[in-house]
Order: C-alpha cells, then structure tokens, then sequence
C-alpha cells in the first residue's frame, strides 16, 4: 500500500498510473489531433479561436477599478501631492546637473568639475584605469556634444536610484523581518520582473503627470525589486554567532539592525546598489517612450530618422556610461576598508575626499575664467555625426554587404520567420494551450503544468490571442537562433581558459548595457524592418546563453572531466557524455534568462513596427487607457512567468538530483 | 540552590519545531530523544538541571549535537527555553523583559564564540568597544576601557587593524577582550579554541588560564576536547541527546562513571592523570608518616606509590590532615593507566 501511494506522489496523481511522459505525450497527442482538425476543415470556429462575445471586458473591469482607486479612494491626490516633493528634488539635480533655471540656481556644474570628480573616485575604487575610465567618459560625452541630454538623463538617474535603493532596503528588511510581508511580497515582485516596461510606463504618467516626475517614478519602480532580493539574502546570510554577539553586547532590535545585520550584509546590499544603478539607466534611457528628454529621446529620434552616425555615438555614450557606472559600482563591492597605521595625520586618512574636493573646486573656479572648461557650445563639439552616418551608409551600400544583408533578411523572413508565424496562427487556441501544458508538464511537473494552463488560458481570454502568439513567435525564434549561435560559441570558448575569461568579460560587459542600444546594430544592419527586431532579441539574448554555457561546462568538477579522461573518451564523448549532462542546469538558467530577454526586448522593439502586444501597448502610451495598457502588459507577464516558472523548476530538480549546489 | 548559585537550571528544555510548547505539554514523560525525533522534533535541551556557583569553572562536553551550545544560548537566553526554569542571580530569565535582558546582558554577561563572531567592518578596538558603545558610553571612556582589554589579550599595536587583517588566534583574542570589556561577573565561553591550531590553542589556553586567575569569573565553558576540560574545570558536565548525563568533579567523572555512555566517554582517559589523593582520602584512617598533598595526581605520586610500604598513606590539604589514601587502590588506578 505505501509503495502505490509513493508510486503516485512521485508520478503525477492521475486515473491510472501514467508518468508525467505519458501525460505530456496525450496532450501533444490531443493538441495535434485538433490542429489536423483545424486544417482539414472539421473544427468549428469557436473552438478555432475563443469567440468575441465570449471574452470578459477585462479592460473595462480593470479600468473601473482604477478609476476607483484613482478618484474615489483619492490616491490621484496622494500622488500628486508627493509629485510636487519629487519634482522639487528633480528641479535640485536638472538645476545642478544642466542649469536650469530653479532653486538653488547655481548650476550647471563645469563638465570639467564633474569629470574630474569621477577621475578621483575611479581613482579611490579602482586605481588609475578606473579613473580614466570616469574622466575619459565624461570627457567623450562633453566633446561630443552630448553634455546636456546626457545630464539630463543623469539628473533623473540621481533621484531615482536613491529613491529605489531606500524603498527597495525598507522593504527588503520588512521582507525578511515578517514572513507574511515576504510571502506578499514574493509574486508581486516575479510579476515586475516579467511586466513589459511600458507597463510601467503609463500608470506613472496618469498618476506622476508627464515629463521628468513620471519618468522618475517608472524608473524607481523598476529599479526596486533587485533591491528588495538583495537585502533580504544579505540580511539571512548574516553569520549567526555574530547576530548572537550582537545580542550578548547588549544590542536593542534597532542597534542590532543598524550595527549589526546591515553592515554585515554590505556585500549584498551593494550588489543591490550595482543593480539599482544599472537598471535605473536601462529604464530612464527607455523613459524616451513617454516623452522624457534625455539620451533615451534623443536616441529615439535619431533612430526613428535614420540618422545612423549621431544614433551610434549617442549609443556609445549610453555604453560608456554603463560600463563606468557598473565598474565603479562592482569595485565598492569588493572594496574593502584597510587601516591606517596609528598617528596617520588627519590629512591622510581623507586623502582622497580633500582631493575630490580640491578638483571639483578648481574647476568650478577656472570655469569662470575659462568657457570650454564650463560648456562645450555647439560649434565647439567634435560631433562626427554626419561623417560616420555617412561612412556607415556607404558601408551598407556596397554590394557584397547589401547582398549578404538581403539574403539573410530574404531567407529569414521567407523561409522560416514567416512560415513559422503562420504555423502558429494557425493552430486553434486550445490546442496551442496544451501545447504549452505538455511542455510545462514534461519539464516541471504538475505544478508548472498547472500554472501554464491558468495563464495561458488567461491569456486566450483576454481577448489579444493573435497578438500575444505573435509576441511569443518572435521570442521563440530570436531564442532559438540565438542557441544556435550562443551555445556553440560557448562551448568553444570553454574549451580555453584564456577565452572563457575573455567571452565572460565581454558578456559581462554586454549585460550592462542598456537594452535599448541591442536596437542600434539592428538597425544599421537591417533598417526598420521585421528582420531588425528578431536580430536585435537575438543579440541581446545571446549574452546569457554563451555565459551559462560557459559558466556550466567551466563548474563541472574538475575530478569528473579527469575521470572521463582516464576512461579515455575522446573530446567529444567527454562533451556529450560527462559536460553536458552536468552542465545542463545551469545552461537552462541561462536560456531561462535569455527568454525573459526576449520578452523584454520584443515589447521595445515594437517602436520599429510589429504587429505584436507591443506595438498595441506603445499605442496606449499616448492615451489613458489604464485598462487595456494593464490588460495587454500581464499578457506578456504571464507567458513569461510560465517559462520562467517551468524551466527554472526543471533546473533546480535537475540540480537538486545531480547532487550541485545552488 | 545556595547564596552563591549564579545560574541554576531546573527542568530545562529546549525543543526544536513547529510548535514546541504544545508538543511539550502533550509529550508523555519519559520519552527518549529518539521518540522525541519521530515526532518530527528535535530536543536540543533534554529535562537539564544545573547549578553553577560563583567563581565556578564548570566545563560543559559532548559529541556535536549532544546540545552543549544550546544549553549555553538557553543560559544567556539567545535561545527561549520551551520548558523548566533557568534563574541568573536570582532572576527568573524567562520572565525578563526585552528591556530587563538587554539590562542583564549589558552588566553581567560576556560570551566568546567558536567562529568568533566579530563585526567584519569594525576596527579590533571598535569591536572591543562595540558593547560599550551599546551601552552609551560616551566615546572617550569606551575607547580607554578597549584599549585597557586589548592589551590585557595581548593585541596591542593592532587596534586599528580589521579581523580580516588578523589571524584566527588573534581574532578569537579579539572575541574575548570584546567579552571581557564589559567586565562581565559570567563568563560564556562557547568552543572558544576549536577554530585554531594546536599550537596556538595550547598558547590561548594558558592565556586564559592567567586571566581567569586574574579575574575569577563564573564560567560556562564548552569544548569537545577533554585534556582541555582537564586542564580548566572545576566540574564537568557530560551531555549526550540533549540532557546531562553526569555532572561532577573530574575525579569523580573518571572514577565512578554514572552511566555507560560516561564510562565509554572517559574511557580512553590517563586516570592516574585526573585522579587527586584528596578524592581518594578517606576520612577516620589517617595512617602514618610523611603525609602527600591532596592537590597531587596519582601519577605526580606514582614513585611514592610503588616505593611506599605502608598501607595507608596520610593526606593533606593546607597543611592538616584530612584522611588517608589506600596505598593499594591508588596503585590500582595507575596501573590501570599504564
């Protein structure tokens, strides 16, 4: 009896004892049953697609809602009130970061004073690469004339990225604190992770008003739930003897909290920092979308125009940026504090805050003196725009480039994007969602296989099926080519350790970016076509495929390779046999993270044109339409989370059975 | 429970699960750890009761897992015992307030742990001071008494340095001036030297051994090691599965094993080592002769022994006779040895 009992817990519970295989096959089974169906003519329509009347009007529910969140229970008076407190504070940054004209009006700091702040800083945290690093990109940005809409985007960045690392710590440490706050917490937190941005982007404008305020509040909302993540596994991983020392010193909860839990989480609290700070600029670069001034619009613009040379140095500027940002904020990570030995003159221990000061002062004062020490005008600048423009389009003309750019976009477009979509349509609903159920099924078990069926059936009835299966067929197919290549090129430079380091930091570095410039070589490539937007989800998840893989195959025990070794298997069975198998957890993480990539990149490639949620969502942004934004944007955070929910449970059963940690 | 009991522990426990206190009022008497842990609990602490007086040295041992280091956090209260009574000078601990036990914690207690526990981003001398500063005590005293301490374990020089700056040995030293700034009358030392080398855990040891001649505190010390427990205990306690199986002067310990797990535990131990003429001294006999100090192990007296002709030997402590020694029982434990 107990062995039957054990038998069903560990297959899934079903009328006989079918294995999950079983079960997964019978709905593929049933799914390509009604797809044949489909085809020759037998299924009914409304078992084809869900018909109209039959959808609930989810938008206006949702719309009513809101209305009366919005009026009745007053939160529009509450956000507009805190509106007012957050524009003063941006006013205080835009006056100090591009002068204008507000309280305190003392801006526009001289670029010289700032480049030379971030030399110092580079310098304290990483020496003098990093300090040329900090200048060198405050220097490019200033001498390409790109100083002002830079500092616009940087005056956002400066209150936003605070704002979210405090909220972000708040509720990281009520997270940790309350386990009924955690369990809240936890699946809003993987719906924001998964909500397309623009869903971010529209309830910010209705409630924050237009401009720079709806900017920063999108922004920080984004940048919030890392944060979150980071605190609460700071704070668990705090050793216990030292919260126990703490305690025996005599500490109260708060001189606990205050010296003890959150100085020893520091290396995750500011990992969270790094976060907050890179997504907050891959956000506000995307704020361009609900007309906030900055790169992001400028970048927009130029896009939208075709103006290839002044979009790819302002996409060298956002780069620049980010990896500055990102180094910077990664070497306070690892920085540790040292002593200094008894009776080091007070001078010395503040070294570098006094010199920072002592530049930053200089400057400020040689400006006054000096004009292209405080502004570079506009004829002044070494903007190249329309040269590179030129050279680029040149480039692209040339006929072995136009032919081999052709041919790609003809035989992607003809002979598999645009079969595969058709394919797709063209299976019934219900089908298509057995499909996803099989998948789940056979991957994650009934758990996944649950949720799929829930959210995918959500999904049918919101009423945007065709558009959320086009969604989901560019993700598929950016992914899958993206495999094609990421992996292999993974593998190969696994093979070495010298390359693996070197892909590694190349991916690390392509990971800062902002999403938004993986835009800028598909463009110049393809031009603002379908072609753009596959190849653009291609590049950017590309990044996570090739790392995993090379982070998986890198993490297979040492003792294991050599054991195959001495079996000797040549370099392929020891791939096939021993690397793979064992490294496949972790690469599924990154295909996880590369579909959610995916996902991410399809709803901002919308602006080039696609027929997808996107393109419906970007539409919302120039209305009010609450509802229907919502409706559309949990769409693409539904699907996502199916994937991420089945796959990233198939890794850790996987891993959990391979006997590999975390 | 006398004048002088500092901590007495009465019934004792402390059990791991979803809900301990139901489970434990539920739970029929006599239930061994065994049943306790089909039940889906654990007993850290197993129906423990303990007095330890001032000035005592009383050494806590056991396998890990026995429960030692949970007994110690259910003294200090880190732990919240889930039955039984634990009194520190008088108060009861678990009635305390947050506010009371923080007072307690701030004026009388100290604790060294096995990991050291410091802070990673705290100077050696602000560690030191970090119960002081928890304190309120305003940051020209603190900052005296830290030094005071750091010198007192022999860091001087190294103040301003990090942990990560330091060795284990110097950090654990760091660990027990921390302890010790305070100037705590209880003394918690949780498997202070199991973290460092052999050399320098003999070293650390004699350490201590000078400053608890210096300071004289009450102190629970936790080691799985037993020349350790032999070297500082006035009485050892034995656990195994949660509860104590015999508490008792070390003499006693090794001579008159309580139960079988006691007798195996101390087996491999040199008797002649441990056993001191005083324990053996019996009262009414005095013998004849030169008599042997009570303080003196059997093996310190092994040539006397085996060279002596007379049956009973005479003991004495400060000076007066207290009793005497049968010459042939003592012989017996050293041979055993040998």
């Amino acid at each position: 009896m107990a062995d039957v009992t054990s038998d069903l817990k560990a297959g899934t519970s079903g009328p006989a004892q079918w294995s999950r295989g079983t079960w997964a096959s019978a709905l593929l089974i049933v799914a390509v049953a009604l797809t044949a169906l489909r085809y020759g003519g037998l299924l009914p329509d409304a078992l084809h697609r869900i018909p109209e009347e039959l959808i609930p009007p989810f938008a206006a529910w949702l719309d009513a809602f809101f209305n009366f969140v919005k009026d009745d229970l007053g939160l529009l008076t509450l956000t507009r009130t805190l509106t007012e407190g957050l524009e003063w504070l941006l006013d205080v940054t835009a006056n100090l970061m591009f002068g204008k004209r507000r309280w305190p009006n003392i801006g526009p700091i001289p670029w010289t004073a700032i480049a030379g702040v971030a030399a110092v800083i580079g310098y304290y945290l990483g020496g003098w690469r990093m300090a040329l690093l900090g200048a060198g990109t405050f220097i490019w940005t200033a001498l390409i004339g790109q100083w002002k809409i830079a500092m616009e985007t940087m005056s956002v960045l400066m209150v936003a990225a605070p704002l979210a690392f405090f909220i972000g710590l708040g509720l990281g440490i009520l997270a940790w604190k309350y386990v009924a706050v955690n369990r809240v917490i936890k699946p809003i937190l993987s719906v924001l992770q998964t909500l397309p941005f623009f869903t971010y982007l529209l309830p910010a404008v209705i409630f924050f008003k237009v401009g720079p305020t709806a900017g920063a509040v999108a922004t920080t909302i984004y940048a919030i739930p890392p944060m979150i993540l980071m605190t609460t596994l700071g704070l668990q991983k705090v050793p216990i003897e030292v919260v126990e020392a703490g305690n025996m010193s005599g500490c109260t909860k708060w001189q606990l909290l205050r010296h003890v839990y959150l100085p020893s989480a520091r290396t995750e609290i500011l990992v969270g920092v790094n976060q907050v700070i890179m997504l907050c600029l891959a956000m506000v670069v995307l704020t361009a979308f609900i007309g906030m001034p900055g790169l992001g619009a400028k970048l927009l613009a130029m896009m939208g125009s075709f103006k290839l040379g002044r979009s790819f140095e302002i996409g060298v500027t956002i780069v620049l940026l980010a990896v500055t940002l990102d180094r910077m904020s990664k070497a306070w990570v690892v920085k540790q504090p040292v002593h200094f030995e008894r009776d080091t003159p007070w001078w010395r221990k503040h070294i570098v805050l006094l010199s920072g000061l002592g530049v930053f002062v200089f400057f400020c004062i040689a400006a006054q003196f000096i004009d292209v020490f405080a502004e570079i005008g506009r004829k002044q600048n070494f903007s190249q725009g329309k040269e590179i423009d030129t050279l680029i389009k040149g480039f692209l003309a040339l006929d072995p480039v136009q032919n081999t750019t052709q041919a790609i976009r003809y035989v992607l477009n003809v002979w598999i994007l645009n079969p595969f979509r058709d394919f797709l349509l063209s299976i019934p609903t219900p089908a298509f969602i057995l499909l996803v159920v099989a998948f789940a099924l056979s991957l994650g078990g009934r758990r996944p296989a649950i949720y799929a069926a829930i959210f995918f059936g959500l999904v049918a009835l919101s009423g945007w099926w065709d558009r959320s299966v086009i969604t989901l067929y560019s993700v598929i197919s950016a992914v899958t080519l993206a495999l094609l290549i990421g992996v292999p090129l993974g593998i190969t430079a696994a093979r070495s350790e010298k390359w693996s380091q070197r892909v590694l930091l190349a991916c690390d570095t392509a990971q800062t970016f902002p999403s938004f410039i993986y835009l800028i070589p598909a463009i110049m490539l393809f031009g603002i076509t379908a072609t753009s937007v596959v190849m653009s989800i291609l590049i950017f998840a590309m990044v996570p495929l090739t790392r995993y893989t090379i982070e998986g195959l890198r993490t297979v025990p040492p003792e294991m390779t050599e054991a195959a070794d001495m079996a000797g298997a040549t370099r392929m069975q020891k791939l096939v046999k021993v690397q793979f198998p064992l490294a496949l957890p972790t690469m599924a993480v990154g295909f996880n993270q590369a579909i959610m990539f995916a996902f991410f990149m399809v709803i901002i490639a919308a602006f080039i044109g696609t027929q997808d949620l996107g393109q419906e969502l970007q539409r919302t942004l120039a209305g009010t339409d609450l509802g229907k934004n919502f409706v559309l944007g949990i769409c693409v955070s539904l699907m996502a989370l199916t994937f991420d929910l089945t796959i990233m449970k198939w890794a850790t059963d996987r891993k959990k059975a391979l006997g590999l940690p975390d | 429970m006398t004048a002088d009991t500092v901590i007495s522990c009465k019934n004792a426990w402390k059990i791991f699960g979803a809900d301990p206190e139901k489970y434990l009022k539920s739970m029929p008497a006599g239930h061994s750890f065994d049943d306790i842990r089909a039940d889906g609990y654990i007993a850290g602490v197993k129906d423990v009761s303990i007095d330890v007086t001032r000035g005592e040295m009383l050494v806590i041992m056991g396998l890990s897992g026995s429960g030692k280091s949970t007994l110690v956090r259910c003294f200090s209260r880190l732990h919240d015992i889930t039955g039984g009574t634990i009194t520190v000078e008088g108060q009861d601990l678990m009635s305390l307030s947050e506010k009371e036990l923080i007072e307690l914690r701030r004026s009388k207690m100290g604790m060294v742990f096995q990991s050291f526990g410091l802070l990673p981003h705290r100077t050696v001398l602000e560690n030191v001071a970090f119960p002081l500063e928890m304190r309120g005590q305003d940051k020209h005293t603190r900052r005296e008494r830290a030094l005071e301490v750091v010198k007192l374990v022999g860091l001087e020089g190294r103040e301003e340095y990090f942990p990560r700056e330091l060795s284990g040995g110097q950090q654990q030293r760091v660990g027990i001036a921390r302890s010790l700034a305070i100037e705590p009358d209880i003394w918690f030392l949780d498997e202070p030297f199991s973290a460092l080398d052999p050399l320098i855990r003999r070293e650390m040891q004699d350490e201590f051994l000078r400053l608890q001649g210096l300071l004289g505190k009450t102190i629970v010390f936790i080691t799985h090691d037993f020349d350790e427990a032999l070297r500082l205990a006035d009485r050892i306690a034995i656990m195994k599965d949660g509860a104590v199986e015999q508490c008792d002067t070390p003499d006693q310990i090794v001579l008159n094993p309580a139960t079988e797990y006691v007798r195996k535990f101390t087996e491999e131990i040199d008797k002649a080592r441990v056993v001191h003429a005083g324990v053996l001294a019996r009262e009414g006999t005095s013998g004849e002769g030169d008599p042997v100090e009570a303080t003196a192990s059997v093996q310190d007296l092994a040539r006397l022994l085996v060279q002596d002709t007379r049956e009973i030997i005479p003991v004495a402590k400060g000076g007066k006779v207290i009793g005497g020694m049968d010459r042939a029982a003592a012989l017996e434990i050293l041979l055993e040895a040998s």
